[in-house]
């Protein structure tokens, strides 16, 4: 059954028919947008490389709440529960009694979106409803986000320790909005992990929006480990934006779902704001995961970094979409973007796209990409010292991912990010001997 | 320790090696010399086991065993050592994690236990004070940014940690200057010992006058044209590959 009336899309929008809301706000006005634009199609050139019929076959509902983790779920969930600040969301709703909010330090926010909504507005009101005309997903997520994570950091605040967002899909066949704001303000500093995984049998999709607003010179490191289960769809996307002198630092790790699109739009508003955006995608048997990020320089003396690396093996797919605006008026802008695919499988593909919109004469660009086997000289030296093939493969598929996994700045998120590299190869490994 | 016999071996369908006859005992040095081209580092990667060198005719007897019919990692793991001429950049791998994990595959192929880290790090120490060496060079990543002395200065000290019983050394006198061919021809000699046998490839004589061999053996256009004592790598530094042929020097 294919039919429109049974495709993700339309149980959406027969969903907001029948919750009744009120027909001049903003979710009822996201949602007419949505229905507008319709699921991206692969005719629109921002989703050339990333189909989403599965995701349209699938039949996702909106989740209505009227399912719950199980005990079974609960105990998955728990174990994966780290020390410290947390927010914790199972099935798109917050998860009060598995969050922590102790310990931070005077001033600073952190509550659900549903409570910010509830009881304290202020605190959201006009930073959540920026309208992206040409953004479907997003105009979705506006239609239906019930909750989400906010965090305000006040002027000259630094967190010692990271703040956890951790999003868990337990239910099967149902879809999940979630909206995150962070606000970082004047001169703060903080490191923020999202987490996103799920129950092994959910069939399900999330679709997250994040919304970054950085002060002048705060600093937000921002870290995203996108682990849903085998047969899930996870799209998001992040926008964050820049007062003079900040400094945005992101890392994306992907080693779940079966299609995966993460948008990252970081908005250099002011001079001397600076971004540096790095990502590492594991992909195997037919996992699709999609990168895509758009670096708008908007202000002069501002610099961009990006460094993308993917390990694609079995039937798996890699995309990246880089695009890079220099306005006029960006003078002293630096940019660069390198993207890398090691394809450890024949049937494996990777496509790079970068896009570079320079409108000022005085900038430093430049972009590279590339997609290759690995080193057979330097599985040679490996095999030449006793090491095993597998044993080989496995070190320098580490070594190219660790790299950038070293660049992250928090020692326990680091170790995380390296034992979840290993653990995929150990995997990988197994799987390559079973055959 | 090491007999090859009428080795005939092939890289790209184009037959490199006509047939090779070397004997090599246990605790000797054997150089083997020869002009560019003459096929010396096809040898060196032939015993190795490196993928698309493909031995066509003839045999590899190492300590009675066939060698040809190993993977590279099993003959390293029987005591083959080769130093690499270009020894490779690995980046993102740590130089004692890799040193480690060879190590350690060594040792679970002889049956002994394998090092913990502290363990690990002691008997490296103990090898890098036997060669007079600092440890900075593997805390990098392998290789990565080294310089050609360094590079082959490393290779020296994997071979002391990984104790193999045949060492074919391809060529580690190029490109060093004269005070880093000292160190690595100094490591070199510190590994020298009765249960050992060593085939040092070069094209040079000047570092046999550091270590000197038990025999010499010239390769030319993929055979050994000549072999002889330690005299005959002098010979050729002031005669040149042109004498070759022109004198019989197998009876010397």
């Amino acid at each position: 059954m294919t039919g429109a009336d049974t495709d993700t899309a339309a149980l959406h929008l027969a969903r907001f028919a029948a919750l009744g809301g009120e027909a001049g706000g903003a979710r009822a006005r996201a949602m007419r947008r949505f229905e507008a634009l319709g699921l991206p199609s692969q005719r629109i050139e921002a989703w050339h490389y990333t189909g989403l019929n599965a995701l349209s076959k699938a039949a996702l509902a909106p989740f209505d709440g009227t399912k719950t983790a199980s005990s079974a779920d609960d105990s998955m969930l728990g174990a994966r529960l780290g020390a410290g600040p947390r927010l914790v969301f199972a099935d798109g709703r917050l998860r009060a009694e598995l969050s922590d909010l102790s310990g931070l330090p005077a001033g600073v926010r952190l509550l659900g979106l549903a409570d910010a909504r509830a009881r304290e507005p202020s605190l959201v009101e006009n930073r959540l409803d920026a309208e992206d005309e040409a953004r479907a997903m997003r105009a979705l997520n506006a239609a239906f986000a019930a909750d989400g994570a906010v965090l305000v950091l006040p002027a000259g605040v630094r967190l010692d320790r990271p703040v956890q967002f951790i999003h868990f899909a337990a239910a099967s066949g149902a879809a999940f909005h979630l909206r995150h704001l962070v606000v970082a303000g004047e001169g703060s500093a903080a490191t923020v992990v999202e987490t996103y995984f799920g129950a092994p049998r959910s069939a399900s999709w999330t679709n997250a929006v994040t919304e970054l607003e950085l002060g002048r010179g705060a600093t937000l490191r921002h870290v995203k480990w996108q682990d849903e289960a085998a047969l899930a769809f996870h799209t998001a996307s992040t926008h964050a934006r820049l007062a003079g002198g900040a400094r945005f630092e992101s890392f994306v790790l992907h080693s779940g779902a079966r299609l995966a699109r993460n948008e990252i739009d970081a908005t250099l508003a002011d001079p001397g704001a600076s971004c540096r955006l790095l990502g590492v995608t594991l992909a195997r048997e037919k996992q699709h995961i999609d990168n895509t990020t758009v670096i708008d320089h908007a202000a002069p003396g501002c610099t961009s970094k990006e460094h993308y690396r993917g390990v694609l093996d079995g039937e798996a797919r890699g995309v990246f979409q880089g695009r890079i605006v220099v306005r006029p008026q960006a003078q002293k802008t630096a940019a660069h973007q390198l993207i890398e695919h090691l394809l450890l499988s024949e049937r494996a593909e990777a496509s790079a796209k970068p896009e570079l919109e320079i409108h000022a004469d005085d900038v430093k660009c430049g972009h590279g990409a590339t997609a290759g086997a690995l080193d057979e000289q330097a599985l040679f030296y490996l095999r030449a010292r006793g090491i095993g093939l597998e044993r080989a493969r496995a070190m320098l598929v580490e070594g190219f991912v660790a790299a950038l996994v070293d660049e992250v700045e928090d020692e326990g998120v680091r170790a995380r990010l390296s034992s979840v590299v290993a653990d995929w190869l150990a995997q990988a490994a197994d799987e390559r001997l079973a055959v | 320790m090491l007999e090859i016999r009428n080795l005939h071996a092939e890289v790209g369908g184009k037959e490199i090696l006509h047939g090779i006859d070397l004997s090599v005992a246990v605790g000797e040095v054997h150089a083997v010399m020869g002009p560019n081209g003459s096929g010396k580092s096809t040898l060196a990667y032939v015993l190795a086991g490196r993928e698309g060198y493909v031995v066509t005719k003839g045999e590899i007897v190492y300590d009675g065993k066939d060698l040809v019919a190993m993977a590279p990692e099993e003959r390293a793991r029987e005591g083959v050592f080769l130093g690499f001429q270009y020894p490779v950049e690995i980046p993102g791998v740590s130089g004692l994690s890799f040193l480690k994990a060879a190590v350690n595959e060594v040792r679970r192929h002889r049956g002994q236990a394998e090092l913990d880290a502290v363990e690990f790090l002691k008997f490296m120490r103990q090898k890098l004070k036997l060669l007079d060496m600092s440890e900075d060079l593997l805390k990098r990543a392998v290789n990565v940014g080294f310089s050609g002395g360094e590079k082959k200065r490393a290779e020296i000290v994997q071979m002391a940690i990984l104790e193999p019983r045949l060492a074919v050394l391809d060529e580690t006198d190029s490109g060093l200057d004269i005070d880093a061919l000292k160190v690595v021809s100094n490591g070199i000699n510190a590994l020298r010992g009765p249960d050992r046998a060593m085939l040092v490839i070069t094209h040079y004589q000047r570092l046999l006058g550091h270590v000197v061999p038990d025999r010499v053996h010239v390769l030319a256009q993929g055979k050994i044209a000549v072999s002889g004592g330690k005299d005959l790598a002098l010979e050729l530094e002031q005669k040149g590959y042109a004498m070759l042929g022109a004198k019989d020097v197998r009876a010397a």
